[in-house]
């Protein structure tokens, strides 16, 4: 490869926690070497310059809420060669997609003294229902070695090494005792995508579902077992519901076990 | 390393206490092995280093039954647990290996490969269905025309102490595919728990030259016939007491005459397409390989790691996946294992441990499907 100049990266916010980005200045040991491998032109969170121009890598964190945020993600969009989405709020709308259907402006009367200085949408929704993505790493937060990987397999125009297989392979792979099996504690494993390391099944809980749903889950299956577990139908709605609440899957599944 | 079994009667066999047991788990060491054995950890037992017959389960007995794994004390046996969550294909074919990494260079790019495997395990407690698996994958890994190198290294270093089964699980099949529950090859040593408690006294019959070598180091004295006919009245009491059958007169071709049966579609309702069964499966050996890059782009590895047929990835080529749906993928699992595991192997790719069984988070239970499929539609 003749030498070229280092790919131009840009990290954005939209709304979210700010998780996401951090995990990769949690990267440590990595952080160098992937300094060394991109120019971190635009990171609000690391850097001061300022969002101009083209970027060959675009990260975006954080979900649509504003009439703000629906615009400028156009304006990244047609700046960006390669655009992915980093957690669960950018993939799937995340924890505040638990507004979508519900009534906004009461939550808002409650909240807030002057609701009316708000200018916010009724719903929080997935960059990829505004503009095209090109990849999604998913993760409340994303795994830093998996955002690492997305940087490196960019970098020699890979593909990520980031199955969308269920958890339960990465808790087999992992060595742990099967929670579900073994204690009887509800766990998503079997309906979540891969990419933590099965971290809550090795410390004796079950999964949250923070990946959001697998390929082909079957969350019908995994909910009679629950039930059968002993979950009421609150229980199941409410594990389908927490940050990818509003994943296509994990809603519908919620939605049948609404009272 | 397990030759071709010496002593095939009981009638050789001699009889060892816990001190015993004790120094058998120390001469291993002694003679360059990692003992493997059950250990007692997060509610199941699973198989780790082990450094005395203290780390053994002793008093605790598992409860098994599809979907659902207890452990419990009860009495005071050294080895009443029988098979757990993990199988010694943990051990001989691990979750993940690295391959090779290459480097760029002057000259281009140089190829490193990685070592060869040196692990040289003694696992101890391993039933007779394991013995079987193992055999399976010798098949696989070893017998055809591409042999895994890294396999075989560790599997000539292993030093096999089968126990014969004493009780049995409710997921427990192995007198249907002829595996147990008795080992009668394909180990070094074998133990059978005559009585329990700090008394206890097991029957061993040698295997293996290397088996031998090693009863010479350890103080036990010959077996009467009475601890041979109560070895083998253990043993069939324990087959006695195992109800759950598979009927595999003429399954092979019936699985290949039924792919349309309605029970594909009534297990696929029921599936979770989470490949539990597989990752617990002690035969299961499929691998796919993972290319890792530098930031720096100076160097890249290949890694296998265990895959699984109820992945869509699995069956990934160009334009999707060939087996789409979930019913597609278990009956691509099922059939592979008990009929075209015939033709590909020339041996069953099920020894009925019940693993599958009872560490799907659904329970759904291949002996059950099995014979749902024999009946008519
Ligand atoms: S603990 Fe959860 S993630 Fe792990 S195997 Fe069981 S169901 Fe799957
Ligand atoms: S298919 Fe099931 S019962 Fe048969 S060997 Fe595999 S895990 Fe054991
Ligand atoms: S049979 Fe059970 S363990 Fe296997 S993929 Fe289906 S749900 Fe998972």
């Amino acid at each position: 490869m003749a030498a070229t100049r280092k790919p131009r990266l840009g990290v954005f916010k939209f709304s979210s926690c700010d998780g996401c980005q951090l995990s990769l200045l949690d990267c440590e040991d990595q952080l160098l070497a992937v300094a060394g491998a991109i120019d971190i032109a635009y990171f609000p969170e690391a850097t001061r310059a300022d969002d101009v121009g083209h970027y060959d890598l675009a990260l975006v964190e954080g979900s649509v809420t504003t009439p703000h945020e629906a615009e400028i993600i156009h304006s990244i969009r047609k700046r960006a060669t390669t655009l992915v989405t980093i957690g669960a709020c950018a993939t799937a709308g995340g924890i505040q997609a638990l507004r979508n259907g519900a009534d906004v402006e009461a939550f808002a009367r409650i909240v807030y003294a002057h609701p009316e200085f708000l200018n916010a949408l009724s719903t929080s929704t997935p960059i990829g229902e505004h503009v095209k993505v090109d990849f999604e790493l998913r993760g409340c937060p994303v795994n830093k070695n998996q955002l690492v990987e997305v940087i490196a397999a960019f970098v020699v125009g890979r593909k990520p090494d980031t199955p969308a297989h269920a958890a339960c392979i990465e808790c087999k792979l992992a060595g742990h005792v099967c929670v579900m099996v073994a204690h009887g504690t509800p766990c998503l494993g079997p309906v979540t995508h891969a990419g933590c390391g099965a971290l809550c099944p090795g410390h004796d809980r079950g999964c949250y579902g923070c990946f959001g749903p697998k390929a082909t889950p079957n969350t019908a299956a995994l909910a009679a077992r629950l039930a059968g577990l002993g979950a009421s139908r609150r229980d199941v709605a409410r594990l389908f519901s927490t940050f990818n609440a509003n994943a296509p899957a994990f809603r519908r599944e919620a939605q049948r076990h609404a009272d | 390393m397990v030759a071709a079994r010496m002593f095939d009667r009981f009638d050789e066999a001699r009889i060892i206490g816990v001190a015993g047991l004790e120094t058998m788990i120390g001469e291993l060491g002694a003679r360059g092995h990692a003992v493997v054995g059950p250990v007692r950890r997060d509610g199941a037992i699973v198989l780790e280093p082990i450094e005395s017959v203290v780390d053994l389960p002793r008093g605790w007995v598992d409860e098994q039954t599809p979907g659902r794994y207890r452990l419990k004390r009860d009495g005071d046996s050294w080895f009443a647990p029988v098979v757990g969550p993990q199988s010694w294909k943990q051990f001989l074919h691990p979750p993940r290996q690295k391959l090779w990494t290459v480097r760029k260079s002057d000259a281009g790019a140089t190829i490193e490969p990685e070592p060869l495997a040196t692990e040289k395990y003694a696992f101890i407690g391993v039933r007779a269905c394991e013995i079987a698996a193992i055999a399976v994958q010798d098949r696989v890994f070893m017998q055809g025309p591409y042999v895994d190198p890294n396999y075989a290294a560790r599997r000539a270093n292993a030093f096999i102490v089968a126990v014969n089964c004493s009780r049995a699980a409710s997921t427990c099949f192995c007198p249907s595919m002829k595996t147990g529950p008795r080992a009668t090859a394909g180990y070094d040593l074998a133990l059978t728990e005559l009585s329990g408690g700090d008394d206890a006294r097991f029957l061993i019959e040698i295997g293996s030259a290397a088996g031998q070598s090693l009863v010479e180091a350890l103080p036990t004295h010959p077996a009467t016939k009475a601890d041979i006919e109560a070895a083998a009245a253990i043993v069939a009491a324990t087959e006695a007491s195992i109800s759950r059958t598979i009927d595999t007169g003429d399954l092979p071709e019936l699985l290949k005459a039924e792919p349309d049966h309605p029970r594909w579609d009534d297990v696929a309702a029921r599936c979770l397409n989470c490949a539990n069964c597989t990752m617990a499966c002690p035969t299961c050996f499929c691998t796919t390989v993972v290319d890792e890059s530098a930031l720096d782009g100076a160097s890249a590895s290949r890694s296998q790691r265990w895959d699984s047929c109820f992945t869509g990835d699995f069956s990934h080529v160009h334009g999707g996946a060939v087996r789409q749906t979930p019913k597609a993928r278990y009956r691509q699992w099922m059939t592979h294992k008990l009929s075209t595991w015939h033709d590909q192997f020339a041996m069953s790719g099920c020894v009925g441990c019940g693993r599958c069984i009872v560490w799907c988070p659904v329970g759904i239970d291949i002996t059950e499907e099995a014979a749902a499929l024999r009946r008519a539609v």
